[in-house]
């Protein structure tokens, strides 16, 4: 191995990427547009859950139960019907996802034996956001509850502590605003770095093939390891320029809290641009076609990295198979130490596993490419 | 390597891609300093023979000593003896000129002391003095066939492989082409270039006509002209052309009768028909003869020849 080979060839191949101002100016912009569509586009909350309101008793207690539920913030009434089929109306035109009906004897019978039922239908087509808009709604419902419960006890001249009431006081760590923009942004970091950074080398070595000058390259002494360090270490560049864009987007526009060490968050995203480089190095490699090879870089990072990583959908949820799976999809290895840098502020000595994990494929990919450069034309 | 080894030398030299032959058992024997020729029709396994002896190819069969050492065995040791120019132009276009050849100075370690001087070289030699910093694609063919010279000699290698160097540029930048590969000749470096330009063919020490990846003829083109035409050649004016032809072709004494422009080639040997009497064979076939005259034999005539005879035996049953 020599340097100065690498150097001559980590020149060169900077002077192309510098001389083709489109090309940088998809690499260094793409990752902050991804980001902004991923970190808006891909949020677990609902807030504004579109609901008709059919109050069939219509009085100051009813309404005002009503006010609650929209106070909350989750909800908001898009129409405010007088008939029982307009809710059938209202879903089918996608009005609404929710209805809550009040029955006309709802005042009486609270009064008189301090329960009374307020229906909710909802728009099953959507499972999830109606899973959510329920879990809202118990939540809104139930801070009415206890409203009523202690005017029902002060009417009756019972205290309410004596009623002898439960309060299910959560608590939750981390991410205390259980927004989970907290926790997936960190991970739309890494499923972008994943993509990006496979597709900034995918075309170096596929170029060369087409343009003819891999012919002259390999006439040379020049040896596949000097190729492969020289190619990546402007592209190493290009791709930290690309992680410090996204992780302070992350931090400063969206806001996540940022609670670990940079030294901690360089040494990770260092390796982890490593994996992914080399992982577009060894399909340039094989794929002597520009066009293909970015097209098998997008195939085989995309799919694993938005839905293995789990950086949308849980891992520990996963069967057991699939689950065992992910150790293979690099980029769960990332999703977990960022968001443990982020929210959690852990260091290395608490990110070992994931960074060991990052480390082993790091030195598997490096191997693998090294040797699948052939100097040879057959 | 001793000093009288030859530089390349190539025994059996076979390649074949699944069941087609480029190179069938080629042997090829280049002295130091020489340049040598590698002539024949596209297709007829030049480049595939030249990747093999730059190492890129790996050989089917036999084996090949470039600088002393095996092509298939040592071909690293091999890459850092030649400077070699593949038939596609392969320099970097999006690179300045000067960028180029501080690229491969870089990658063929030229000494840095040395960088300076051999730059300036490789600049003059192509003509591109005061075009440094011009990009290397907006040149045009002659001065880019110039610079990939430049850049496959920057480390002063030994043997030089140019396969192609001068398709696709004008006569004129051709004839300069070739001053330099003299000039480089003059200094000991051993070369072998490939090209279809017959004219080209003259301009070599020796010559090796290729055909169906087979060697057909090797030698000078003073003996491939005399030797292997097998007889003297005979230009004649005569109409009409195509009954003269068929009338010769089976007389005694002619081994040879092909149109060649408005005239008829003849290549008579002793024994049959002869320059006297074959006037006359010919007016008793009712054809009007001008002219006739002893010519010299062009290269192409010789080329022609063969490669249609070699042909000519792989049709036979």
């Amino acid at each position: 191995m020599n340097i100065r080979r690498i150097f001559a060839l980590a020149y060169k191949e900077t002077l192309q990427i510098w001389r083709d101002p489109r090309s940088l100016a998809i690499a260094l912009l793409m990752p902050l547009m991804q980001m902004t569509l991923l970190g808006y586009g891909v949020s677990l909350d609902i807030k504004h859950v579109p609901v008709c309101v059919y109050d069939q008793e219509n009085n100051q207690q009813t309404r005002g139960i009503i006010g609650d539920i929209v106070s909350s913030g989750w909800f908001s009434i898009s129409r405010t019907l007088t008939r029982q089929v307009g809710i059938r109306h209202a879903m089918d035109r996608g009005d609404c996802i929710a209805a809550i009906v009040i029955p006309a004897n709802f005042s009486r019978r609270l009064a008189s034996t301090g329960s009374a039922p307020v229906q909710a239908i909802l728009d099953a087509t959507d499972v999830n956001t109606t899973n959510i808009a329920i879990g809202y709604l118990q939540g809104a419902i139930g801070e009415i509850n206890a409203g009523i419960d202690a005017q029902w006890a002060a009417a009756h001249g019972i205290q309410p502590s004596q009623i002898g009431q439960v309060d299910l006081v959560q608590s939750t760590w981390f991410n205390e605003t259980l927004d989970s923009r907290n926790f997936i942004i960190p991970g739309v970091v890494a499923v972008i770095l994943a993509l990006v950074g496979a597709q900034l080398t995918s075309l170096t070595i596929a170029r060369e093939w087409e343009r003819g000058t891999m012919e002259q390259l390999i006439s040379t002494p020049v040896t596949a390891l000097e190729v492969m360090l020289g190619k990546l270490i402007p592209y190493f560049v290009v791709g930290l320029v690309d992680a410090v864009f996204c992780l302070a987007a992350a931090a400063w526009w969206f806001k996540v809290p940022f609670r670990g060490s940079i030294m901690t968050l360089f040494v990770t995203t260092a390796l982890f641009i490593l994996v992914v480089l080399d992982i577009g190095y060894l399909i340039s490699v094989r794929i002597r076609s520009q066009l293909g090879a970015s097209q098998v870089a997008l195939l085989i990072t995309l799919l694993p990295t938005t839905l293995l990583s789990g950086y949308t959908f849980p891992i520990d949820q996963m069967p057991a198979p699939i689950r065992a799976l992910t150790f293979i999809v690099y980029p769960r290895y990332y999703v977990t130490i960022l968001r443990a840098i982020f929210l959690k502020g852990s260091g290395l000595a608490d990110l070992w596993a994931p960074s060991l994990g990052l480390l082993i494929y790091a030195v598997i990919v490096i191997w693998l490419a090294a040797r699948a450069f052939q100097k040879r034309l057959d | 390597m001793n000093a009288a080894a030859p530089a390349i030398i190539a025994e059996g030299l076979t390649k074949r891609f699944q069941t087609f032959t480029a190179v069938d058992h080629l042997d090829l024997r280049i002295e130091k300093g020489e340049i040598a020729g590698f002539i024949g029709p596209n297709g007829a396994g030049k480049s595939t023979t030249i990747r093999m002896l730059c190492g890129l190819l790996r050989p089917s069969e036999g084996h090949a000593l470039v600088a002393g050492f095996d092509v298939g065995q040592q071909p690293e040791a091999v890459r850092e003896h030649i400077g070699y120019m593949s038939q596609k132009f392969s320099l970097y276009g999006d690179l300045t000129v000067r960028e180029n050849l501080r690229f491969f100075g870089g990658i063929y370690r030229v000494a840095r002391s040395d960088m300076e001087e051999r730059t300036r070289f490789a600049i003059t030699m192509a003509g591109l003095q005061g075009r440094e910093d011009a990009l290397v694609r907006t040149l045009a063919g002659g001065w880019k066939q110039r610079l990939a010279l430049g850049c496959a000699i920057l480390h002063r290698p030994p043997i030089l492989f140019l396969d192609e160097p001068t398709s696709g540029v004008e006569p004129e930048a051709r004839r300069r082409f070739w001053d330099l590969i003299h000039d480089l000749a003059a200094g000991g470096v051993t070369i072998l270039v490939s090209t279809h330009y017959m004219d080209e063919a003259e301009y070599c020490n020796r010559i090796a006509l290729i055909d169906r990846g087979r060697l057909v003829a090797m030698g000078t083109p003073g003996q491939l002209r005399s030797r292997h035409l097998g007889g003297d050649l005979f230009e004649i004016s005569c109409t009409p052309l195509g009954a003269a032809g068929q009338a010769l072709k089976d007389a005694p004494g002619v081994i040879d009768a092909a149109i060649f422009g408005d005239k008829l080639h003849v290549v008579l040997v002793p024994g049959g028909l002869d320059s006297t009497t074959l006037p006359g064979f010919l007016q008793d076939h009712g054809i009007s003869v001008q002219a006739m005259r002893t010519v010299a034999p062009s290269l192409e005539d010789v080329f022609v020849q063969m490669v249609s005879g070699h042909h000519g035996e792989q049709g036979a049953p």
